[in-house]
């Protein structure tokens, strides 16, 4: 299958089942809400080593968010929900609990739950309250600029995390750009993060390691500068590989992302210096979702 | 199916409990059934079709007409359905209840909601002391639901009341929110003397303060607090003016008590 002079590779993605969150969190201004999901969603780009993938979904407008203020919709992957569970603790503690004015709501109505202000609420001392709204439980945590509202649950469901393709381009520049179209246009979408730095990935990996210590390491058959001294899958022309990871609430919704995003690099094509698309897989064996390319594409 | 319709044949000169005749109490039962069932007038026994002329059939959906200043216990305990008073309504109307909704056109007698967990009860009128407050001997009185005062309130609003919400559109007596433990009042009249006296926890939503006040009560300033935005949108279309409360206008005076006990409540004043 070659679309617009690009060769789209006969291979999967291969994706995993996750546990997936969203939460809203909202502040004085949009400013400050970016702030402190910004630093939520901090640092959580892999769960090998970060405990969580993480990314903002979109902005909120006031009349979208639970208390009209400006807001920011974030969504966070994790491996287990006990592995959910802390995380949320930790990161909702230590990035929204500490940001001046915010305020932090359950994104999902459905799923199983996770405390948020149930154990966040033992930072007042004693002069936390809970206030039942709509059926929902609130905790207002006295803070030295006012009150840290936060709701009791929120609510974790079954996700999809390493939902994946590769640009390979004949410069490190022209993967890169194409790569920035393909996040803009997949920015748009709802239920679906792309949780590494701007969206793309550099330092795809394979399983495995000659260090006994390590379970992954870096996916030589793809590194451009070995392409001579190990069993490449990139030709002569092939100048950089970039990757774009995606996580989803959703199968539909991962598919649907990734459909986009590799559109969005067909349409800068070979004349863009775009040769291939490729997907990152383990053979099949480790993960519960395959999404193939040419079928996305079809 | 027409609403099941009990129209008083003559006001009654005593308490009668009609607590047996709520939706649930009645689902399935034939009109001879219902009309069968016995009601005390005082100490006096009589079936219900002799103080009821009875009408209709829908027991989910049932009516009381005439003067029903004498029933007690109206929508006891009630978990679903709808219950209508065409005029006025006794004491202890929508005890226990854990469902369904209670519309009482005229005003209501003392302890009006006690021991409610759920549903929503509308009073156009007035309603007696201890409103969502605690009978005598039991530790909690309203806790869950709303009740929604078109009037005005009498003592004691909300006296150890545990859950939900008491929205009233008139003016409050004395001791408003006395021992509360939690839940939330709102007064958008003028309250009596005291308000907040023994309060533990809850929230009492004021326009203003009365003249006597608790030394207990204490002034904690001029707050945004984020919640009432949710709380005031909740309560968007409500009858009153609390359904028509602004979510954005969230600053208010916050007073704190009563320090006498927990002091944990607080006293929210509206700008």
């Amino acid at each position: 299958m070659i679309i617009n002079g690009v060769a789209i590779d006969d291979t999967f993605a291969e994706a995993f089942g996750m546990r997936g969150i969203r939460l809203i969190i909202t502040a004085y201004n949009e400013t400050w809400a970016l702030h402190s999901a910004n630093a939520l969603t901090g640092f959580a780009t892999s769960v090998i080593a970060c405990g969580a993938e993480a990314g903002i979904e979109r902005m909120m407008s006031p009349e979208e968010t639970p208390d009209g203020r400006p807001g920011v919709s974030v969504l966070l992957f994790a491996v287990s929900s006990k592995e959910m569970i802390k995380q949320i603790e930790r990161r909702v503690g230590q990035c929204v609990l500490t940001s001046p004015t915010s305020a932090i709501f359950a994104g999902l109505d459905e799923g199983d739950p996770v405390p948020m202000g149930k154990t966040l609420r033992y930072f007042g001392d004693g002069f936390q309250t809970s206030k039942q709204i709509a059926g929902k439980r609130y905790w207002r945590i006295p803070v030295m600029d006012g009150e840290f509202l936060v709701q009791d649950t929120a609510r974790m469901v079954k996700a999809i995390g390493g939902g994946n393709f590769l640009v390979l381009a004949d410069t490190q520049v022209q993967a890169l750009e194409a790569c920035e179209a393909a996040i803009a246009d997949m920015r748009k979408l709802r239920e679906i993060v792309m949780p590494f730095p701007g969206g793309v990935v550099r330092s795809g990996s394979k399983v495995g390691s000659k260090y006994k210590a390590l379970s992954a390491s870096t996916n030589d058959a793809f590194c451009p500068t070995l392409r001579g001294a190990t069993k490449s899958e990139l030709d002569e022309r092939i100048g950089a590989v970039l990757e774009i990871v995606i996580d989803g609430l959703t199968d539909a919704s991962v598919k649907k992302a990734m459909e986009v995003g590799m559109r969005a690099v067909c349409r800068i094509g070979a004349a863009g210096g775009i040769r291939r698309l490729s997907a990152g897989n383990y053979g099949g064996k480790l993960g519960q979702y395959q999404y193939h390319l040419r079928e996305i594409l079809k | 199916m027409s609403a099941l319709t009990f129209t008083l044949r003559s006001a009654p000169a005593q308490r009668v409990d009609v607590g047996a005749l709520s939706p649930a109490a009645l689902a399935g039962g034939a009109v001879s059934d219902i009309a069968a069932i016995v009601l005390h007038v005082g100490k006096r026994a009589v079936r219900a079709d002799q103080l009821f002329e009875i009408a209709g059939d829908d027991t989910t959906d049932i009516v009381f007409r005439g003067d029903c200043s004498k029933l007690e216990r109206i929508g006891a305990g009630m978990k679903s359905g709808r219950i209508t008073v065409e005029g006025d309504a006794g004491p202890y109307v929508g005890q226990g209840l854990l469902g369904g909704t209670i519309t009482v056109a005229g005003s209501t007698g003392a302890f009006c909601a006690t021991g409610m967990k759920g549903g929503r009860i509308d009073i156009a009128g007035d309603v007696g002391e201890s409103a969502g407050g605690a009978i005598p001997g039991e530790m909690k009185g309203m806790a869950g639901g709303l009740l929604l005062v078109g009037g005005n309130a009498g003592d004691r609003l909300g006296d150890r009341m545990r859950r939900g919400q008491i929205l009233v559109s008139g003016n409050a007596g004395d001791y408003c929110g006395t021992r509360m433990i939690a839940g939330t009042i709102a007064v958008a009249g003028m309250p009596g003397a005291y308000p907040a006296y023994g309060m533990k926890r809850g929230t009492l939503i004021l326009s203003a303060l009365p003249a006597r006040m608790l030394p207990t009560v204490v002034d904690c300033g001029a707050h945004r607090l984020g919640f009432l935005s949710l709380l005031y949108a909740s309560w968007k279309g409500l009858p009153g003016p609390f359904g028509a409360l602004d979510a954005g206008a969230c600053t208010v005076r916050r007073y704190m008590g009563d320090m006498a006990v927990s002091g944990r409540g607080e006293l929210l004043v509206r700008g």
